[in-house]
C-alpha cells in the first residue's frame, strides 16, 4: 500500500526529536550569578578556604545557594546579582587580591540528571554575554632581531676561543644575518669551519666585502624561533589572564603569529589591556646572609640591602646589586636531575653568561635569589582613565651557588615537578623575547549583551509567529503539519547547537535562526505545491502525495546543497559572530530538510496515507 | 488558498528582452555608482575604532565633538546610534604607536562631557592590517562561492543554465552592492555574511526553477524552448512567491526588531531577496534561453529514484 511507513521509522524520528529536546532543555534553566575564587601562581585553594568563605558570606548576611570546591577553585552561587557583587567584596576583604583572584561568573543551573548525560546550555558568543575579544600579534621581527644580536655576541666569543682573528663582527638585522670581517682568506675558512662545528643550522654566504663572511639561520631554526616566541607569549598571556579574574578565559593561537584572547564578562577593557600589556621582568640578586633579618623586619635595613618576600610571605634580605636581569635568559625548561629530582635548566645569551660568570666568581656557596617583578593595575586611576600600575616584586626561588655559573646553569632542590614547571614558566615570562600588540579589539558591555539576547529572542519569536500564521492560512491543515515541522526544526537547531562543543550562539547566529525559520518552510512549500499540481492533473490522493514528496525531494536536495556550500565558505572565512551565523545557517539547512522531508511525510502518511480519501485539506 | 491560479503557462519569455534590458541598466547603474561613490566600508574593512557609549540622558553631540577635539580627536565622527541616549564615535585609523589605547582615552574624555552616567556599550578596534586581510578574505570568499556554485550547477545541469544562474547571482550581488553605494550604508562583516547568504538563497531559488525546466523539457516534447521555460516558471511561480514572501516577512521582523547592530544585515538580505526573486524568474532562464538552450542539450534523465531512497541517508 502506498504512503505507509513501518513503525520503526516513526520511532526513529520521535527518538531523534526527543533526544534534541532533552539536549535543548538546559537552555530553559536560568543561570546563577556566581563567584569563582582561584589561587594565583600555581597555588591552590583548600577545603579550609571554602569553609572560611562560606562563614564570611553568612556573617555578612549573604546566603549563598551553594559554596563548592571543584577543580581547584571555589564556586559560590548566589540568588541575585546584588548578592554576588557584595559577596565579591567580602571575598576580596577576606583573602586579599594578591594571592587569590575572584571572578564574577554566570553558571548554568542544569539539573544533575541532565548534566549527567552531558547536556549543557548553548555557549553564548561575546556579543551576547558581554566581554572582551582581543587579537594580538606577536612582533616576530623583534624576536628574530634579538636572536641575531645574541648571535653576534656569541660569535665574538666563539671566534676568540677558536683563535680566529677577526676585524669585526656586526649584526645586520635588516637582512637577518651576522657580518664577520676577517683579515685573510684562510681566516675566512677557519672562521667558517669553527662556527659550522658549533651549530649545523648556520647558513654561510660570502660577504660583498673582501674577506667577509655572512652567517644567517636556516629556515628550520627561524621557524623554531618564531614558534618559541609565539608559545612563550601564549603561556605568559594565559598566566596573566588568570590574574584578571575571568571565569572562562580563552587564549588560543591563530595562524603563525597571532593570539586570540577572549575574556567573557570583563567590565573594564582598559584594565584587561593593561594587564595583558604589562611587562614582567626578572632579577637575580645575592641573598645578604650577613645582614640581620630580624632587625631588617623591624625597619633597620643594613646598607646595600632590601627586604623581599616570597609567595608564602617568607622574608628575604637581598643585596641591592643586581647580578643579572631576565632579558638575558634565552630559554628555561624543567626536567629531572640524575637522582630523579625536579630541576630547572636555564640558558643565557653570551653577554648574560659573561655577567653571571663575573658575578658568581667570588660567591660560590652563597645563595642567589630570583625575583619576579610584575606590574599590576591598582585601584587608582591615571588622568586618561587607565589604572596606575603597581610594581610587585616576589622572590620565586633562592638557591645556593654550587660553582661559577656560565651561559647555562640549573636550579635544583625544587620541591616537586609542578613547582619546577611553574618556575620555568615564570623565568620565561620574565624574559619575554617578542612583544605583542593588540591589533583587533571587540568589546561588548554587559548591558548591550543582554539587550542583544532580548532583541534576538523577540525577532525569533515574532518571525516564528508570523510564519506559523501564514502557513495555516495558506495551507490549512497541511500548514499545521508544516508548522509542527517548523517548531521541531527550532528544537533540533537548539538541541544540536547545545550538543556541539564548538558551536557558539552569536547575534548574527540568531539572525541566522530567524532566516532559517523563513527559509525552512521552503521545502514544505515545494512539496505541497507539487502535491497540489499532481492533484490538479487528476491523480489520486495517494499518488499525489507519493509523487509530490518524491519529485520535490530531488529539487530540495539540489537547491539546499548550494546554500550549504555557501554556509561552509562563510564558516571558513568568518570571525566570531559571522562564524556563528554560518553555523546556525548550516545546521538550520540540514535540520529543515530532515523535518520537512522526513518528518512531515510521516505525519501526512499517518493521517491520510493508505486510506480512501477523496481530497486533501490544503 | 492560493496566490496564483493559472490555466495555462504565462508567457514570461515575452518579457525576456525588457527584463534583460532593465537588469543590464540596473547592473550598469550599480557599477557606475560603485565606481563613482564607492562603498562606505565599515570598520571591519578599513580599520579604526568605534566606541558606542550609553548616556543616562539625551547626549549632546556638539558638546561631545568639542570635548573630543580638545582631547586630540578632531576627526572623530559622532552620531546617535539607535536612540538619542546612545552615541557612536568613529575614529579613523592613525599612525600612532598604541592604537588600542584610543578607546581608553575616548572613554576618559567622554566622562568629562556631562554629569550623566556614561556606560561603555561597545568598543571595536580593528588594526589596518587586519582590515586589509578581512577585505581580501571577503572578496575571495565571494569569488569562491560563485565559482563553487558555477561548478556545482555546471555539473548538475547544462552549461547554459549554469552560466545563466551565475550571471543572475552576480546580477543580484552587484545591484545589492549598488544600493549600499547609493544609500551609503555601512558595509561591514555582517553585510558580507548577508551577501553570501543572499547568494545561497538566490541560487536555491534559481535551481528550483531550473529543475522544473529540465523536467518540462522531458515532458513537453513538441514545444519550443521558450514555451518550455514558460511552463516551468509558471508552475513554480506559486512556490517562488510563497517562499520569498515568508522569508521577506521574517526579514521585516528582523529589520524592525533585531536592533541597530543587524540593521544593515537585514537591509542587504531584504533587498537582495526581492531582486533575487525577480532574477530567478526573468533573468536566469532568460539568459539560458538566449544562449541557445534546447531539448537536445539537456542531460539524459537521471535514473528514477525508488521511494525513500534519497531519504535514508538523512536519518
Amino acid at each position: 500500500m502506498l504512503n505507509q511507513n513501518p513503525l520503526w521509522r516513526y520511532l526513529l524520528v520521535v527518538g531523534v526529536l526527543l533526544l534534541a529536546l532533552v539536549y535543548a532543555m538546559p537552555n530553559l534553566y536560568p543561570e546563577d550569578p556566581a563567584l569563582n575564587i582561584n589561587a594565583t601562581r600555581g597555588g591552590a585553594v583548600s577545603e579550609n578556604t571554602r569553609q572560611q568563605l562560606e562563614q564570611a558570606f553568612v556573617s555578612a548576611g549573604i546566603t549563598p545557594k551553594a559554596v563548592t570546591l571543584e577543580a581547584g577553585q571555589v564556586l559560590a552561587r548566589f540568588a541575585s546579582a546584588e548578592d554576588q557583587l557584595r559577596a565579591r567584596q567580602v571575598a576580596t576583604e577576606l583573602l586579599g587580591n594578591v594571592n587569590y583572584v575572584t571572578a564574577l561568573n554566570l553558571v548554568p543551573t542544569t539539573p544533575d540528571w541532565l548534566a549527567a548525560i552531558g547536556a549543557s546550555p548553548m555557549k553564548l558568543g561575546l556579543d551576547l554575554r558581554g566581554g572582551v575579544h582581543f587579537l594580538m600579534a606577536v612582533d616576530m621581527k623583534a624576536a628574530l632581531d634579538k636572536n641575531i644580536n645574541d648571535l653576534t655576541q656569541a660569535f665574538r666569543a666563539d671566534l676568540r676561543e677558536a683563535r680566529v682573528r677577526y676585524r669585526s663582527v656586526t649584526a645586520d638585522t635588516e637582512r637577518g644575518q651576522v657580518q664577520i670581517l676577517l683579515r685573510s682568506a684562510e681566516d675566512v675558512a677557519a672562521a667558517r669551519a669553527a662556527l659550522a662545528r658549533l651549530d649545523r643550522e648556520y647558513v654561510f654566504t660570502d660577504g660583498a666585502a673582501e674577506f667577509s663572511l655572512n652567517v644567517s639561520l636556516s629556515e628550520n631554526r627561524i621557524r623554531e624561533i618564531r614558534e618559541y616566541a609565539l608559545n612563550q607569549n601564549i603561556t605568559i598571556i594565559r598566566n596573566r589572564v588568570n590574574e584578571i579574574g575571568v571565569a572562562e578565559p580563552l587564549v588560543q593561537r591563530q595562524g603563525a603569529d597571532r593570539i586570540i584572547v577572549q575574556l567573557p564578562g570583563v567590565q573594564d577593557p582598559a584594565q584587561a589591556k593593561e594587564i595583558l600589556g604589562a611587562t614582567a621582568t626578572l632579577e637575580f640578586r645575592l641573598v645578604d646572609d650577613q645582614g640581620d633579618l630580624a632587625a631588617a623586619l623591624n625597619g633597620r635595613l643594613p646598607p646595600g640591602s632590601s627586604l623581599y618576600y616570597d609567595r608564602n610571605g617568607q622574608p628575604y634580605l637581598l643585596e641591592n646589586r643586581i647580578m643579572l636581569t631576565g632579558e638575558h635568559i634565552t630559554n628555561a625548561s624543567s626536567s629531572y636531575d640524575e637522582y630523579g629530582q625536579p630541576q630547572v635548566n636555564i640558558s643565557l645569551d653570551a653577554q648574560g653568561g659573561n655577567q653571571l660568570s663575573q658575578a658568581t666568581r667570588d660567591s660560590i656557596g652563597r645563595r642567589m635569589a630570583t625575583v619576579f617583578i610584575e606590574y599590576k593595575p591598582g585601584e587608582e586611576l591615571q588622568a586618561d582613565g587607565t589604572p596606575v600600575l603597581i610594581k610587585q616584586e616576589e622572590v620565586i626561588n633562592a638557591a645556593t651557588i654550587q660553582a661559577r655559573l656560565g651561559r647555562s646553569f640549573r636550579i635544583t632542590g625544587i620541591g616537586n615537578p609542578a613547582e619546577a614547571q611553574n618556575l620555568a614558566l615564570l623565568l620565561r615570562a620574565g624574559a619575554l623575547i617578542a612583544p605583542t600588540q593588540i591589533i583587533e579589539e571587540r568589546t561588548i558591555g554587559p548591558s548591550l549583551g543582554q539587550e542583544n539576547i532580548d532583541l534576538g529572542m523577540t525577532a525569533i519569536m515574532w518571525g516564528m509567529v508570523v510564519v506559523l500564521v501564514f502557513m495555516v492560512i495558506y495551507y490549512k491543515v497541511f500548514g499545521l503539519i508544516a508548522n509542527v515541522a517548523l517548531v521541531a526544526n527550532l528544537v533540533l537547531i537548539v538541541g544540536i547547537m547545545s550538543m556541539i562543543p564548538g558551536a557558539t550562539l552569536t547575534l548574527p547566529g540568531m539572525a541566522g535562526i530567524v532566516l532559517t525559520v523563513g527559509m525552512a518552510v521552503d521545502a514544505n512549500v515545494l512539496i505541497f505545491e507539487r502535491i497540489r499540481e499532481e492533484l490538479a492533473e487528476g491523480r489520486s490522493v495517494q499518488q499525489a502525495i507519493h509523487q509530490g514528496y518524491d519529485r520535490a525531494f530531488a529539487t530540495i536536495a539540489d537547491s539546499n546543497i548550494t546554500t550549504l556550500l555557501v554556509a561552509l565558505i562563510l564558516f571558513g572565512i568568518g570571525t566570531g559572530p559571522v562564524k556563528g551565523f554560518a553555523i546556525t545557517l548550516a545546521i538550520g539547512i540540514l535540520t529543515s530538510i530532515f523535518t520537512a522531508v522526513v518528518g512531515t511525510r510521516l505525519l501526512v502518511n499517518l493521517f491520510w496515507g493508505g486510506r480512501r480519501v477523496q481530497s486533501l485539506p490544503m | 488558498m492560493r496566490i496564483f491560479r493559472f490555466q495555462q503557462a504565462i508567457n514570461f519569455m515575452r518579457f525576456k528582452w525588457p527584463a534583460l534590458m532593465l537588469s543590464a541598466l540596473l547592473v550598469l547603474g550599480s557599477l557606475g555608482l560603485l565606481a563613482v561613490k564607492g562603498i562606505n566600508w565599515g570598520l571591519d574593512f578599513t580599520g579604526g575604532t568605534v566606541i558606542e557609549a550609553g548616556f543616562s540622558q539625551s547626549a549632546d553631540l556638539s558638546q561631545i565633538r568639542t570635548v573630543l577635539a580638545e582631547s586630540g580627536y578632531p576627526d572623530a565622527v559622532v552620531q546617535y546610534f539607535g536612540s538619542s541616549q546612545d552615541v557612536a564615535i568613529r575614529i579613523a585609523p592613525r599612525d600612532g604607536v598604541e592604537q588600542s589605547r584610543i578607546s581608553n582615552e575616548i572613554m576618559a574624555a567622554l566622562a568629562k562631557t556631562s554629569d550623566s552616567q556614561i556606560e561603555m556599550r561597545r568598543i571595536e578596534f580593528v588594526g589596518p592590517s587586519v582590515g586589509a586581510e578581512l577585505r581580501e578574505q571577503g572578496g575571495l570568499a565571494m569569488l569562491v562561492a560563485l565559482l563553487g556554485i558555477l561548478l556545482y550547477v555546471g555539473m548538475r545541469f547544462e552549461w547554459r543554465l549554469s552560466v545563466g544562474a551565475v550571471l543572475a547571482l552576480a546580477h543580484d550581488v552587484i545591484i545589492t552592492l549598488g544600493l549600499f553605494s547609493l544609500l551609503q550604508l555601512e558595509f561591514d562583516l555582517t553585510v558580507l555574511a548577508a551577501i553570501l547568504a543572499l547568494i545561497g538563497y538566490s541560487i536555491n531559488d534559481t535551481i528550483v526553477v531550473f529543475d522544473r525546466i529540465r523536467e518540462s523539457f522531458r515532458k513537453l516534447r513538441d514545444s519550443t524552448p521558450e514555451e518550455t521555460v514558460n511552463d516551468a516558471v509558471t508552475s513554480t511561480l506559486n512556490r517562488t512567491v510563497v517562499t520569498s514572501l515568508t522569508t521577506i516577512i521574517v526579514l521585516i521582523v528582523l529589520f524592525t526588531m533585531g536592533g541597530a547592530l543587524i540593521h544593515n544585515f537585514a537591509t542587504a538580505l531584504l533587498f537582495g531577496i526581492a531582486i533575487g526573486t525577480y532574477s530567478s524568474i526573468f533573468v536566469a532562464s532568460g539568459i539560458a534561453v538566449q544562449l541557445g538552450l534546447n531539448r537536445e542539450d539537456m542531460l539524459p534523465p537521471p535514473p528514477p529514484e525508488k521511494e525513500g531512497e534519497g531519504t535514508e541517508p538523512l536519518l
